[in-house]
């Protein structure tokens, strides 16, 4: 009966308040099979991992471990019933050494070491503090101690993401391995390659849902990408903007200019250039590096390598004040990182101004008020409730966080998915800003997770993926499918009978192939 | 335009009443002062006069000055515990080195080491990131070894308080204590700073939230540098009129107002954990620890028990202070 799947979860539904975060997943999972889990940004992969690893509970849906009934309330009874997850973050507490993090949990030390031997690692002292191991090395680390408990399923979060070649080479193995040895792996990947190499389905989520489970073959990519678009393959292209917007972005001068931006593990040779009067979109799932190329471009890390150009001239930014003084400034996608929460609108929005040490003086304050109204007006922010930023809506939040650059005369602003939990009418709002300030000539990065966002408002859009720069559409190109593909690091112009799952390659090599 | 949140729905009389006070902080804390002077008033009839207004306000004054150190370095999320220390060294040189030298020369001997301090406080705060309340203890503790070993030296030559800050701490002119001369500009100073500069926006951003202002373009160590010099020139200043006030220069001559100044700032309204607050609170919070101290003295307590007393009130106006100014 080796049919019978070892784990067996239906009809999981999930919401957070009015928030659907799942509505209807299943997921089965057979004894000995390596199983990807699949779906784009926000699909309810995290939801439903979290569900299956009892760390939080469902409000619907029947979870079957070989064939029981299985309440898991905790992360010990997910354990307990042999399901053990390994996720993205590394989980040794820091300020033990690995030894004492292994008795932490019980695992037995001889088959961890065993496995660290394995995974690629023949040196590794057990005495070492887990704050002076490399991340990646953490990351392996995780793997050996979920695989000396010898779990039924083991559940992988993006396991090679942080890994060097190497490393990641050993660790596939060591899984697909897993699979030939009876147990089961859920495999949690954006990466199509490694998803050949190694699983035997998949289960796709989209919007909360399953929409299909597939074997993997040759071409199977197509299929997985269009499950993942759902309908709304359909109703692509949102109509063309205004003929004069594209005009101006075409004679802007080139304002800001990436190239081989090099940091950590996270960017990867990154080159791109920003002109004045565009906005040009950046698209990519999570946790592809785009948090680090915000970052780096706002001042707030330093890349290790490359180079960053401003209006021709290169800068190396050492603090955020370094980029404002460019003229670059950066709005990030949590409000609650940007805005001082107890202050007023007005104090916000001014704060930028107060900054530098010779503004430490007496603030001109009507000539302040007319600034910060000016910028007020010009988002329409509600003001009912200034006294505190936090009373405001999530909304007007977002807009005091912008106005406070338009305020400030911020002549390129990147914006790090600006209108992620806002209501409709203000992201209209937010988009039309965008193409106004793009229309004076300024020059705004967009980052979005949201693909119909770039057609409403990005000149061009970049795709990043696995920390590198893997396309750049113009925004005719750039309808939901082509994004998709790309964000998912497939060629553009593969046939499904030329799916890079039958071949590894390059994207340029396919791309001249076609 | 109109949605659930706004819309009119009747309110109750307490309610309102609690709304108005949030809006307006300072008023409920005016009533408790007040009502402690008409509790003062009832238990000794008369004894609230022209002389008992200004012998408060003198000694309410030195504690209203560090309580100030407490509310800026508060507004940041941090704390200045070495206001006592840096305030008793600046009072012990100063008295001991005007028997030798001019008086400009001793002044700025004696605020040397308050400057001094507040660089170290502020450079290990917002440079090394050590907790202020490590940084100012410990930053305090090496002052006071210091002071001992300086009064090793000096001993000999004995210790006399100048003329001038006998004039500053004591004397009354026309009803009114002269310490009012240093401490209205001061005052005044303070609440325009905190108001109406950009480094007061800064002190309120930065501990509100830190990541925000350096988004911002604010350099973190540069206002806390700066704010804690600050604070230690203050403390300085306040031990040179409390010298004035207290006439015996010792080693422990400003300790014991340390943790008034800080419940002074919490009674005030100014928020521990940083962004929220005033001085003009903090003023009248000094007040009603002034007056409390009074009032506990007159009702003839042990000492014992006019210290558990003393705690008690002082966490019972706290407590329920907050909960009348934070309306949510």
């Amino acid at each position: 009966m080796t049919t019978n799947p070892l784990l067996d979860a239906t009809g999981v539904a999930k919401n957070y308040g009015a928030v659907a975060g799942l509505r209807n997943a299943s997921l089965s999972v057979l004894p000995g099979e390596v199983h990807a889990l699949m779906g784009a940004n926000g699909a309810g992969k995290s939801t439903l991992v979290k569900i299956l690893t009892g760390a939080i509970k469902a409000d619907a849906g029947r979870i079957l471990i070989r064939g029981k009934h299985l309440d898991v309330r905790s992360p010990a009874d997910a354990r307990r019933a042999g399901l053990l997850p390994v996720y993205q973050e590394p989980s040794l507490i820091p300020d033990l050494d690995v030894l004492s993090n292994l008795r932490l949990t019980g695992t037995p030390v001889e088959p961890f070491r065993a496995w660290v031997r394995e995974l690629g690692i023949p040196n590794l002292d057990i005495r070492d503090t887990a704050r002076d191991i490399p991340l990646a090395i953490l990351r392996v680390l995780d793997l050996a101690r979920a695989l000396a408990v010898e779990p039924d399923v083991l559940l992988l979060d993006e396991m090679t993401a942080a890994l060097p070649a190497n490393l990641a080479e050993k660790v596939l193995e060591v899984v697909r391995r897993q699979g030939d040895a009876g147990r089961s792996v859920i495999f949690i990947s954006h990466r199509f390659v490694e998803i050949s190499a190694l699983c035997d389905r998949a289960t796709v989520l989209r919007d909360g849902s399953t929409v299909g489970v597939v074997d993997i073959e040759p071409g199977i990519e197509e299929r997985i990408v269009e499950m993942m678009l759902g309908t709304r393959i359909e109703k692509t292209r949102v109509a063309a903007r205004a003929a004069n917007d594209v005009a101006v972005a075409a004679g802007g001068r080139t304002r800001l200019s990436v190239r081989n931006l090099q940091l950590g593990t996270k960017l990867n040779d990154v080159s791109f250039d920003l002109a004045n009067g565009e906005v040009a979109g950046v698209f990519a799932l999570e946790g592809q590096g785009q948090d680090e190329l915000f970052a780096a471009l706002a001042g707030s890390i330093r890349p290790s390598g490359g180079t960053i150009d401003v209006d021709g001239a290169p800068v190396k930014f050492s603090h955020p004040s370094d980029a404002i003084q460019a003229g670059i400034a950066y709005v990030p996608g949590d409000r609650s990182e940007a805005l001082a929460m107890q202050r007023s609108v007005r104090e916000n929005i001014a704060l930028p101004f107060s900054a530098g040490l010779r503004k430490w003086g007496p603030i001109r304050m009507r000539r302040e008020q007319v600034v910060v109204s000016g910028a007020i007006g010009r988002l329409q922010i509600d003001t009912r409730a200034q006294g505190e930023v936090q009373r405001l809506s999530g909304g007007n939040q977002q807009k005091v966080t912008i106005a406070r650059w338009i305020a400030a005369n911020a002549r390129t602003i990147l914006c790090f998915d600006p209108t992620r939990g806002i209501d409709v009418g203000t992201k209209q709002e937010i988009y039309k800003l965008l193409r106004e300030l793009a229309g004076q000539g300024k020059s705004v990065l967009f980052y979005t997770s949201e693909m119909e966002e770039v057609q409403r408002v990005c000149d061009r859009v970049i795709v990043i993926f696995g920390g590198r720069v893997v396309d750049t559409f113009s925004v005719e190109e750039a309808d939901e499918p082509a994004l998709m593909r790309a964000a998912y690091g497939l060629p553009r112009g593969a046939r499904a009978d030329v799916g890079i799952l039958a071949d590894v390659r390059p994207a340029s090599d396919a791309e001249a192939a076609s | 335009m109109t949605d659930i949140a706004t819309m009119p729905r009747p309110v109750s009389f307490g309610r309102r009443i609690k709304r108005f006070m949030a809006d307006r902080p300072l008023i409920p804390l005016i009533i408790l002062l007040i009502i402690l002077v008409a509790i003062l008033q009832i238990l000794r009839p008369g004894i609230v006069n022209e002389r008992w207004l200004a012998n408060t306000a003198k000694f309410a004054i030195p504690l209203a000055i560090l309580a100030g150190c407490q509310t800026m370095t508060m507004l940041t999320g941090g704390i200045d515990l070495s206001v006592g220390t840096v305030a008793t060294m600046s009072a012990f040189i100063m008295a001991t080195q005007i028997v030798s030298q001019d008086p400009t020369v001793a002044f700025l001997l004696a605020i040397l080491p308050a400057v001094l301090i507040g660089l170290v406080n502020g450079i290990g705060v917002g440079v090394f990131r050590v907790h202020p309340l490590i940084m100012t203890l410990g930053t305090s503790l090496i002052g006071t070894g210091f002071l001992q070993v300086y009064q090793r030296t000096v001993i000999a030559s004995g210790a006399k308080i100048p003329d001038f800050l006998n004039w500053l701490g004591t004397g009354v002119t026309y009803g009114f204590p002269n310490a009012l001369l240093l401490f209205v500009p001061v005052a005044v100073l303070i609440v325009f700073m905190l108001n109406r500069t950009g480094f007061g926006r800064l002190l309120y951003a930065v501990g509100d939230n830190e990541r925000a202002a350096r988004l911002s373009g604010v350099r973190y160590w540069q206002v806390i540098t700066a704010l804690y010099v600050l604070s230690s020139l203050l403390a300085g200043i306040t031990g040179l009129l409390y010298i004035g006030l207290i006439k015996a220069p010792s080693l422990s001559l400003a300790e014991p107002l340390v943790l008034p100044s800080v419940a002074a700032a919490v009674i005030g309204g100014t928020s521990i954990f940083g962004g929220r607050g005033g001085y003009t609170g903090t003023i009248i919070g000094a007040l009603i620890l002034t007056v409390l101290t009074t009032l506990l003295t007159i009702l003839q307590m042990p000492e014992g028990g006019r210290r558990i007393l003393f705690g008690f009130i002082v966490l019972f106006v706290t407590a329920a202070y907050l909960r009348i100014i934070e309306d949510r």
